[in-house]
């Protein structure tokens, strides 16, 4: 092997297909147009102090969301790419996408969608949204913050490199062995699936402590854990899921990496190996990690609801401890992932009973959301929308997915597209649904303008008559026996349904095409849009407390907090803004780079480690060593806002 | 451990005393409790490598002992190394390990029923190939 190189040639970039090519040069020509904004507007300085470099809580989620939403566009190509390939491939006609290529559009479409659509989101909203419901100043820890999002970003740029570099894995998102195996797939795509998911699991990992901590250390004076925001309650369960789940998946990836690249046996067919250990341990990460994504979900529609009823959330205990139920229950069901794998009826029937069990606090949660609608003065706007959308699609993937909770019931629908119809149906209709309504809500108060209605409304509705128009038929086709991850057919039976789900593929995508106008029309008309209140949508909770956007300090008084939906009953009190007594110098975290530089470091360190070139991997990883002693004898990391600099940015001086 | 006033971390209700206030009293041990701790661990290692060099005990009960052994020297570090006890402080370290308990009870002690079963399911006693 090249020492220079590694196992990086000429070859590996795929120069001979025109759609990857096209994907490439696309993908290059955005990021060059980025860049030559940035650099005409002259921001490069601003960028730098503002963004890369912020620890602020609020700065960093909106790097996740912006994230997130960029690879939801890669993400739904992929997909869309899909259900094209699957229209046109038919008997005689191939289609476009060559199996090997087709392989690694879905592998890259349930990684890319789960960790690096979903999981950006829901931690974005997460910093956008838990500091100021608490009334703190920032996270625990805001360098570890960072740092974190910038993994995460580093686990991103690998993804995204696979596509101009070499290869993705052909092995699907859970990259099972033998298939994942050296043997199988010897080519670097399973490479890069392994290191970009261990870098930015790393990140998400981080970002669990420091919630957990934030959480439970950082509350206003007053706010007992029954007195927080139901949203804050989901964001805490899904800390503790990621940090009880995701060194499982950590560990996981590890042990696969020993066998790939040092001919170890963990997984392997032979020489003791036992594969059906990976898919064990893979589903002991994957299914607390689908919670981990619609528990916030929850949290958001919980909001939502109880701002735009006008009324305080119904059966708020019920809600908490249904959230706990659900992440309990979530470590106790990952079997079913794997009922056809072989294990006992005692084993598959309490998998599937317990999996059963999770309906019931997810149907109070319902009934809790219907409740607090019942005789409040519900106003349809976006947010709603979204909320109502989930109601009735979650109910429907929640209904599938019980039917799927019966072992016999699943050996005849495992790896069927009527599971692919399930887990879209409530990840759709769940998480993403819950993080479009999120943004809606969330958006005036991170810009201080709202997002254009009408536009919102016309995207929710294509998205949801798109979701139906693609999914339905999906079941059908599971119920006719057509399975996952195939790129051809020949059953006429099929094509039919197969061109209808493609059409609601396209109306997705007008959907996303109107969010996408949504977010720059509304950007273009800001100031018709604008919102000087800080309080758009009349809310209940701190976050509406404080200006739009927030001052960098969040609050220039820590709020005293006596009940439930403290902003709300300011407001009935007649309290809301009154200043408290003095101002007082402000404790906040210094900027750092150390974060933006470990994350371009780590994109160094997964390149050398997933190519073999060594001495990239070791330079990078003493590199990460150097800036993060740097950090740590770095004494200078906070200051104080003088009281006078507060009472003029707050215009009391 | 999680003390938010420790420098570079804001704080919601910061004191007007500085920033550098430096750790909760009892989150250091003495020599002695280390030693101790220290000791004990060494003590138990020995044990667990002794019964491995002179296998005095059927091969079943070994293992057992070793395992138990192991635990024992988990609440020993716990303890001695980590300070863990029933002060105040420490109670949201108690949560987290009574949590991790449980959590790591549930997923170690469903993996090893998941794949007995399995290998039991797949495996008749005719075959006697080797494996979990």
């Amino acid at each position: 092997m090249n020492p220079v190189f590694g196992k990086l040639t000429l070859e590996a970039i795929p120069y001979h297909e025109p759609i990857i090519m096209g994907a490439v040069a696309g993908m290059g020509l955005g990021v060059v147009a980025v860049f030559a904004l940035i650099t005409w507007l002259g921001r490069w300085k601003w960028l730098w102090t503002e963004y890369l470099t912020s620890v602020d809580h609020k700065r960093i989620g909106v790097m996740y969301v912006i994230l997130g939403l960029v690879m939801l566009l890669r993400g739904f190509a992929d997909a869309i790419m899909m259900r094209a390939q699957l229209a046109l491939s038919y008997g005689a006609n191939q289609g476009f996408l060559p199996p090997h290529h087709y392989d690694q559009v879905f592998s890259a479409h349930g990684v890319i969608m789960i960790l690096f659509v979903a999981m950006p989101l829901v931690v974005g909203l997460m910093n956008i949204v838990v500091p100021l419901q608490i009334g703190a100043r920032d996270v625990a820890f805001p360098f570890l913050n960072s740092l974190s999002f910038w993994l995460t970003f580093a686990g991103m740029v690998l993804v995204n490199t696979s596509l101009a570099i070499g290869e993705f894995a052909k092995t699907g998102w859970s990259a099972y062995p033998p298939l994942s195996e050296i043997a199988f797939s010897p080519g670097v795509g399973v490479d890069y699936y392994i290191w970009s998911l261990q870098i930015s699991g790393m990140g998400t990992l981080l970002t669990a402590v420091n919630f957990l901590v934030t959480i439970l250390k950082m509350r206003a004076p007053g706010m007992d854990l029954m007195k927080m925001p139901v949203f804050c309650w989901t964001a805490l369960c899904t800390s503790t899921l990621i940090v009880a789940s995701f060194p499982v998946l950590t560990g996981t990836l590890a042990l696969l990496t020993l066998d790939r690249t040092l001919g170890m046996h963990f997984f392997t067919n032979d020489l003791g190996g036992e594969q059906m250990m990976y898919v064990n341990l893979f589903w002991t990460w994957g299914h607390p990690e689908v919670y981990i994504l619609v528990l916030p979900a929850f949290g958001v529609f919980s909001e939502v609801i109880a701002t735009f009823s006008r009324k305080p959330l119904f059966g708020y205990t019920s809600m908490v401890w249904a959230t706990a139920a659900i992440t309990f229950l979530s470590f106790v069901v990952w079997l079913h992932h794997f009922f056809t794998m072989g294990a006992g009826a005692n084993v598959n029937a309490f998998f599937g009973i317990a999996t059963m069990i999770i309906a019931v606090p997810t149907g109070v949660k319902m009934f809790n959301w219907l409740f607090t609608m019942y005789r409040g003065r519900l106003s349809l706007q976006v947010p709603v929308l979204w909320t109502l959308g989930f109601m009735v699609t979650f109910a429907i993937g929640g209904m599938t997915g019980v039917l799927m909770a019966m072992p016999g019931a699943d050996f005849v629908l495992h790896n069927s597209l009527f599971l692919i119809a399930h887990f879209h149906n409530t990840i759709i209709g769940g998480v993403v649904f819950g993080m479009f309504a999120g943004f809606n809500y969330w958006f005036p108060k991170v810009t201080g303008f709202k997002l254009h209605e009408p536009l919102g409304k016309a995207a929710f509705w294509c998205w949801l008559i798109g979701f139906y128009v693609a999914f339905l038929p999906l079941y059908v086709l599971g119920f006719m026996g057509m399975t996952r991850r195939l790129n051809h057919i020949d059953n006429p039976d099929w094509r039919p349904w197969l061109l209808v789900a493609a059409a609601g593929a396209v109306i997705i995508a007008a959907g996303i095409g109107l969010q996408l106008l949504q977010i720059a029309y509304s950007i273009y008309k800001r100031d018709e849009l604008r919102d000087t209140t800080g309080d758009p949508w009349d809310g209940r909770t701190l976050e509406w407390a404080t200006a739009s956007p927030p001052p960098f300090y969040n609050f220039a008084e820590v709020p005293a907090i006596t009940g439930r939906d403290a902003w709300a009953a300011a407001k009935e009190g007649g309290l809301a803004r009154q200043p408290a007594g003095p101002l007082q110098d402000i404790h906040m975290p210094r900027n750092t780079p150390a974060g933006f530089l470990i994350g371009l470091l780590s994109i160094g360190l997964g390149f050398g480690l997933i190519w073999y070139i060594w001495w990239l991997a070791i330079v990078s990883a003493l590199a990460i060593f150097a800036v993060l002693l740097w950090r740590f004898f770095d004494e200078d990391t906070d200051y104080f806002v003088p009281a006078a600099a507060v009472a003029e940015i707050e215009g009391r001086a | 451990m999680s003390d938010p006033s420790l420098p570079g971390h804001s704080v919601s209700e910061h004191s007007a005393s500085g920033p550098l206030e430096g750790h909760a009293p009892g989150a250091h041990g003495t020599l002695r409790s280390y030693l101790v701790g220290f000791l004990l661990s060494v003590v138990l290692t020995g044990i667990a490598f002794a019964l491995v060099m002179v296998p005095v005990l059927p091969r079943e009960a070994n293992v057992a002992v070793i395992f138990t052994l192991a635990a024992v020297q988990i609440v020993v570090q716990l303890v001695y190394f980590l300070h863990l006890d029933r002060s105040l402080e420490q109670r949201w370290n108690v949560s987290a390990v009574a949590f991790t308990v449980v959590v790591v009870g549930i997923l170690i002690g469903g993996s090893v029923w998941i794949m007995i079963n399995i290998g039991h399911q797949m495996m008749p006693p005719t075959m006697s190939s080797g494996g979990f």
